[in-house]
């Protein structure tokens, strides 16, 4: 009888679920899961993104991605041009009911800068901060940094009393043995709250009746449904299963448009598709390594024939690209944006005139779970070097595979992708990237590579408060990475987001994030 | 398991049993030769394997390209559907894949990676299993002990979990330019490392009862060699259901390692098996190119399935009460 | 009977330390943890302290016995990629992969066994013949070309069945179950069928194998001579007879089945533990792979083992001398 009553009790909550169905639900078929309810402890985009929805930061962009107001209302530079005074938004409450203050902002600044956090590199400049009173906060600098506002777009605000009590003070620490207790349980401000998370399998976000700004979405709950598979995510979006994808494969464009009741949202990405190369003595193989000659890099670039991969293997959706950074982005300049011929037997005579010899072989890294169609665009590039007598060694793995080889120089050539996120500015790859490898800089120069001259340009924009000044100072930086051809630019990748016609407004934006606090579904959906 | 050679030892002054003449193997043969012409079901299989495995050997003379030679795809020719199709191409009969590699050849090359992963897995797991099985069935005592106990770890694993392992750490731990050509010994040695114990176990099951037996006996008094006395009478009288089990192992090892690759684990994209194939078509389903990856899953199915009844006719036809 | 019980149970533990040496290897050996767990930004000497914190400066014997201790208290450690308790991860998928193989267990002992007497019963005739090749057809597809093929029929083309995931879940306490909700129902035909074909053609062709044997038995002649309707004899007594075998094989496949779900799994998107299992394998997730490792055998281990005693108990001439000389008698 016990078990009887109980089978009934969970039909009950079955039926109710079934009612929670007629709720606006936007169900969204990701490619892959997020690594954790907590953001400071798994340094991706993807997953910072979507906790967005959960966690705010001090600022946000809005839907032109410029910068506004969000748990701050207004900031100002102190005297001494290091220290930041933000004002906090009044009457702002967490998920949990306890009220947004000063030391909530001190705890998260102090959590996500500490030495265990993944994301410190996102705060580069960050040296110390104190609430001056509930309500405003002063953020002291290791100089003077024009950019502080774009990194604190993705420097989310946690509860402090909810991290004390929970003892989730400091990120999660695999090396300690325990779960965080924030890896499961999320309290933020956002427009969504956390109702529910199984791993690889769902987590469903519900609205938050109580946030402080106006809702333009009409969203109830949001069902995050990681579909790893391209072809299952597109049969679920045919099917109905899911009422948007932020990653539609390309090559199932045309199906998915002809298909009377999906729409497809595309765009060209703001991620600039990037070849490495090795800048060390030797190469992984233990021969001398050619590639430190500037003649080698080009004739490799050379060898590539860009329109191919662009119509071939990204079905025309990508933009060629010859600069390192998009046009939208601080810091572009379209006389960078120029790419060399496609030329074979100019690539073949640089290579005999630096003396490489037929047949080098060498590593060439991609990810398996990487950029779009980036297994495709790999096998194709290494058959084009490979006829021009090389012999590339394509090593294609999943990026936690990848990514320890690729620090560690035990690796050649690589693949890489930047899209100036969360900065959406020049500076980004070029203190990451392009930088020599030292301290906060250069922490993607997996080439080892060191350009003093481009070092200085880059220190000098990193405090340079003129917005004109600082955006000469990276072209011209930018300029140095294209004459010695650093990293060669493939393409900015295509981006596809499909939706069904349960959705009626869905912003795409070019750095492919979804904010789904601007989605509208048709009601009952 | 509790027996050891102390049993077989105590055998000696068992009554004398006949020995067997070999003749009586030539004459099962010719018996399996008769039960094989009036099965048209395991000729028909014979005649497919033998036409799959002359056109994979053949493969670098027969087709229009080499799909394992980076150099020779060509960007221009991707996603070229079969040659009945109105924009199909000659000499791509089945269409390219994504890369421009002909599905024919990639088929064709990648069937002989199949059967030569399929072959050398049985015969790394038949020859560790023999000579393990006759080893512990003959000498017991401890060495019985322990290759034993070694086989109950193994089966005590699921198989497909072992050969998982055994790939997966492997690509973790080979540098890449070892793992290209490692990658089909790899697999070779995943699924044998979990196969060998059955035949291990046969064997010595069938060693220690011959062990007991007077004609062991007799040669083991007459101090010929003990690798001759295994070799000529112990080995032919088991080799029965070794025959039967080896066959079937040899389908299973063929969709083992397609299932490897299917899951990433097994060979590498430019050096596609059937299961890679396979597993890069799937990608493309919805996209219209359905070529990609149902030949080649029609050529793993033919495969698999001629192994099959190969192994199922000499499995009814060696089994004496079927008959 | 006490004394067999022991030595089942003592083999059976030693096949487990054996097992989780191997996981202990793989865990310790292969993929650097210090490396997957560090950041970036790591510097050396937060390496060092990271591999002395762990204890991996310790004696490998020190290591061993404090892998055992942990797991047998179901201590597996923290995934690296989800930072989550790599238990609360594997009972989470748990009920996932159970359900599926209890469906797809059904489905090949509903479907096998009238087939495998329909055989046996009218062998030779062409029916039985079909039936026979096709099942030579169901071992020779690989499960996932079935996988794949259903999707494209049922899910994509006809739109019928969902062809990923699990549709609405309800949690009776810590188990999600996919059995209370129509979406749950209808997610779970295409996967369990997927993962039964080769099953079905398994217990179909023991059936066969048994009912041919039994129906030359001398009872079964003698109740045709009596007159007992055919139909009566072969599905009634004859049947009864060979259920013996198709239990003890379906017991000792489940363990198979659970860890064969991992490529219906994939292929699905089901959340289950094999899933959860690629995954790790993809990203080099030591704990994961170490923790299902062993629980994988454990389960495989206890169920081999529950067969061999229930076996014994049954006939008690499977006991070995000492058990005898016990003189059980249950």
């Amino acid at each position: 009888m016990h078990i009887r009553n109980l089978l009934l009790a969970t039909v009950a909550v079955a039926g109710l679920a079934g009612a929670a169905q007629a709720e606006n639900t936007l169900k969204w078929g990701a490619n892959r899961d997020i690594g954790s309810l907590d953001p400071y402890s798994y340094g991706d985009s993807f997953t910072i993104n979507v906790l967005n929805h959960v966690y705010e930061g001090l600022v946000r962009y809005n839907k032109d991605l410029k910068i506004e107001p969000a748990l701050a209302t207004s900031w100002e530079i102190l005297e001494d041009n290091v220290t930041w005074r933000f004002k906090l938004r009044e009457g702002v409450t967490f998920h949990n009911g306890n009220p947004f203050t000063a030391d909530d902002v001190v705890a998260s600044l102090t959590r996500v800068s500490d030495d265990a956090s993944p994301l410190k590199g996102n705060l580069p400049a960050y040296v110390s901060s104190k609430a001056v009173d509930d309500l405003t906060v002063d953020i002291t600098l290791n100089g003077t940094y024009p950019l502080l506002l774009n990194d604190l777009t993705n420097i989310h605000i946690f509860d402090k009393e909810w991290m004390t009590e929970h003892d989730a003070l400091k990120p999660t620490d695999i090396g300690a043995g325990v779960e965080g207790y924030a890896t499961y349980n999320a309290n933020g401000t956002g427009p969504f709250s956390v109702e529910s998370r199984q791993p690889d399998a769902k987590t469903v976000f519900v609205k938050n009746p109580g946030w402080w700004d106006t809702p333009q979405h009409n969203l109830d709950r949001i069902e995050l449904l990681p579909v790893t598979s391209a072809a299952t995510r597109v049969a679920a979006l045919l099917s109905g299963e899911i009422n948007f994808t932020n990653d539609a494969p390309v090559q199932d464009l045309p199906r998915l448009e002809a298909a009377p009741n999906v729409s497809v949202l595309e765009g060209v990405d703001l991620r600039t598709v990037m070849i490495g190369f090795p800048f060390r003595d030797k190469l992984t193989t233990g021969a001398d390594n050619p590639f430190k000659d500037v003649k080698a890099r080009e004739a490799l670039y050379k060898a590539i024939d860009l329109d191919l991969i662009h119509q071939k293997v990204m079905r025309g959706k990508s933009r060629i690209a010859g600069a390192t950074v998009a046009p939208p982005i601080p810091g572009y300049a379209p006389e960078l944006d120029t790419v060399p011929g496609f030329d074979p037997e100019a690539a073949k005579a640089l290579l005999a005139e630096v003396g490489v010899p037929e047949g080098l072989e060498f590593e060439f890294n991609c990810l398996s779970d990487g950029l779009v169609n980036e297994e495709q665009f790999c096998q194709a590039i290494a058959s084009m070097w490979s006829r021009i007598g090389l012999k590339p060694k394509l090593d294609v793995a999943p990026r936690a595979v990848q990514t320890p080889k690729r620090t560690g120089g035990k690796t050649d050539i690589y693949i890489l992708g930047w899209a100036t996120l969360p900065m959406l500015d020049a500076y980004s790859p070029l203190l990451q990237i392009f930088h020599t490898k030292e301290g906060n800089s250069g922490v993607f120069n997996w080439g080892d590579w060191s350009f003093p001259e481009l070092d200085k340009l880059v220190d000098a924009a990193g405090s340079e408060l003129d917005l004109d000044k600082r955006i000469a100072l990276e072209t011209e930086a930018l300029g140095i990475v294209k004459k010695e051809h650093i990293m060669v630019p493939l393409h900015q990748q295509p981006m596809a987001w499909a939706v069904t016609d349960e959705v009626s407004e869905m912003p795409l934006f070019p750095d492919n994030k979804p904010r789904l606090w601007f989605a509208q579904v048709n009601p009952g959906s | 398991m509790s027996d050891t050679a102390t049993h077989d030892r105590s055998a000696l002054d068992a009554p004398a049993a006949p020995t067997r003449p070999s003749r009586l193997e030539r004459l099962r043969d010719s018996d399996l030769w008769y039960s094989f012409r009036s099965h048209p079901s395991a000729i028909f299989a014979a005649v497919l394997l033998g036409l799959v495995a002359l056109t994979a050997f053949l493969a670098p003379l027969i087709t229009p390209q080499n799909p394992y030679d980076l150099a020779a795809l060509e960007l221009w020719n991707a996603e070229i559907p079969p040659i009945w199709n109105a924009e199909g191409q000659w000499p791509y009969l089945l269409g390219t894949d994504t890369q421009g590699r002909d599905i024919l050849s990639a088929i064709l090359y990648g069937s002989r990676i199949s059967l030569i992963i399929g072959s050398c897995s049985v015969l790394v797991a038949l020859a560790v299993g023999l000579s393990l099985g006759l080893v512990a069935g003959y000498v017991g005592g401890w060495v019985d002990n322990v290759i034993m106990r070694v086989g109950d770890v193994l089966l005590s694993m699921p198989f497909i979990l072992i050969a998982i392992l055994i790939t997966a750490i492997a690509a973790a731990s080979l540098p890449p330019s070892l793992k290209d050509v490692l990658a089909a010994p790899i697999l070779i040695f995943a699924i044998a490392v979990p196969s060998w114990v059955q035949y291990a176990r046969t064997v010595r099951a069938s060693a220690m009862v011959e062990a007991r037996k007077e004609y062991v006996q007799a040669a083991r008094l007459i101090r010929v060699k003990a690798w001759r006395i295994m070799l000529h009478h112990i080995l032919p009288n088991c080799m029965t259901p070794i025959m039967v089990a080896a066959t079937l192992n040899f389908g299973l090892a063929i969709l083992s390692e397609a299932t490897l690759s299917f899951l990433g684990v097994g060979m590498p994209p430019d050096q596609p098996s059937l299961g890679t194939l396979i597993r890069i078509g799937n990608q493309y389903l919805f996209s219209g190119l359905w070529w990609i990856v149902v030949f080649p899953s029609i050529q793993l199915c033919l495969i698999v399935l001629s192994v099959n009844m190969i192994g199922d006719w000499l499995r009814d036809a060696l089994n004496p009460k079927l008959r | 009977m006490i004394a067999f019980l022991l030595k089942r149970a003592a083999n059976a533990a030693f096949v487990m330390l054996a097992v989780a040496l191997l996981a202990f290897v793989i865990f310790r050996f292969f993929g650097d943890p210090v490396e997957m767990m560090v950041n970036e930004q790591a510097t050396q000497a937060d390496r060092a302290e990271l591999r002395e914190r762990l204890g991996l400066n310790d004696g490998l014997v020190t290591q061993y016995t404090r892998f055992v201790t942990n797991a047998v208290q179901g201590d597996f450690g923290i995934s690296y990629r989800n930072q989550q308790d790599v238990m609360v991860l594997i009972k989470e998928r748990f009920p996932a992969t159970l359900e599926l193989v209890l469906v797809a267990t059904v489905i090949s002992l509903v479907v096998g066994i009238p087939l495998g007497v329909i055989t046996a019963v009218h062998r030779n005739s062409r029916l039985a013949n079909v039936l026979q090749l096709g099942s030579i057809v169901g071992v020779s597809l690989p499960s996932f070309v079935v996988g794949i093929l259903l999707i494209l029929a049922f899910s994509v083309s006809l739109g019928w069945l969902p062809g990923f995931g699990r549709g609405e879940t309800v949690n009776i306490g810590w188990w999600s179950t996919g059995f209370l909700t129509p979406s749950g129902r209808a997610a779970l035909i295409l996967p369990s069928i997927s993962l039964s074909t080769f099953q079905v053609t398994l217990v179909m062709r023991l059936v066969r194998a048994e009912m041919l044997e039994t129906l030359r038995t001398d009872y079964v002649k003698f109740a045709r001579a009596r007159g007992v309707p055919t139909a009566r004899v072969q599905w009634r007594h004859a049947l009864r007879n060979c259920l013996m075998p198709v239990i003890t094989l379906t017991g000792m496949q489940i363990g198979n089945l659970i860890a064969f779900a991992l490529v219906t799994e994939t292929v699905f998107q089901w959340p289950g533990m094999g899933m959860l299992f690629i995954q790790a394998v993809t990203f080099v997730d030591i704990p994961v792979m170490a923790a299902y490792l062993m629980i994988v055998s454990f389960i495989f281990v206890a169920l081999n083992t529950a067969v061999d005693i229930t076996y014994a108990w049954v006939d008690p001439r499977l006991r070995d001398d000492t058990a005898r000389a016990g003189g059980a008698n249950g």
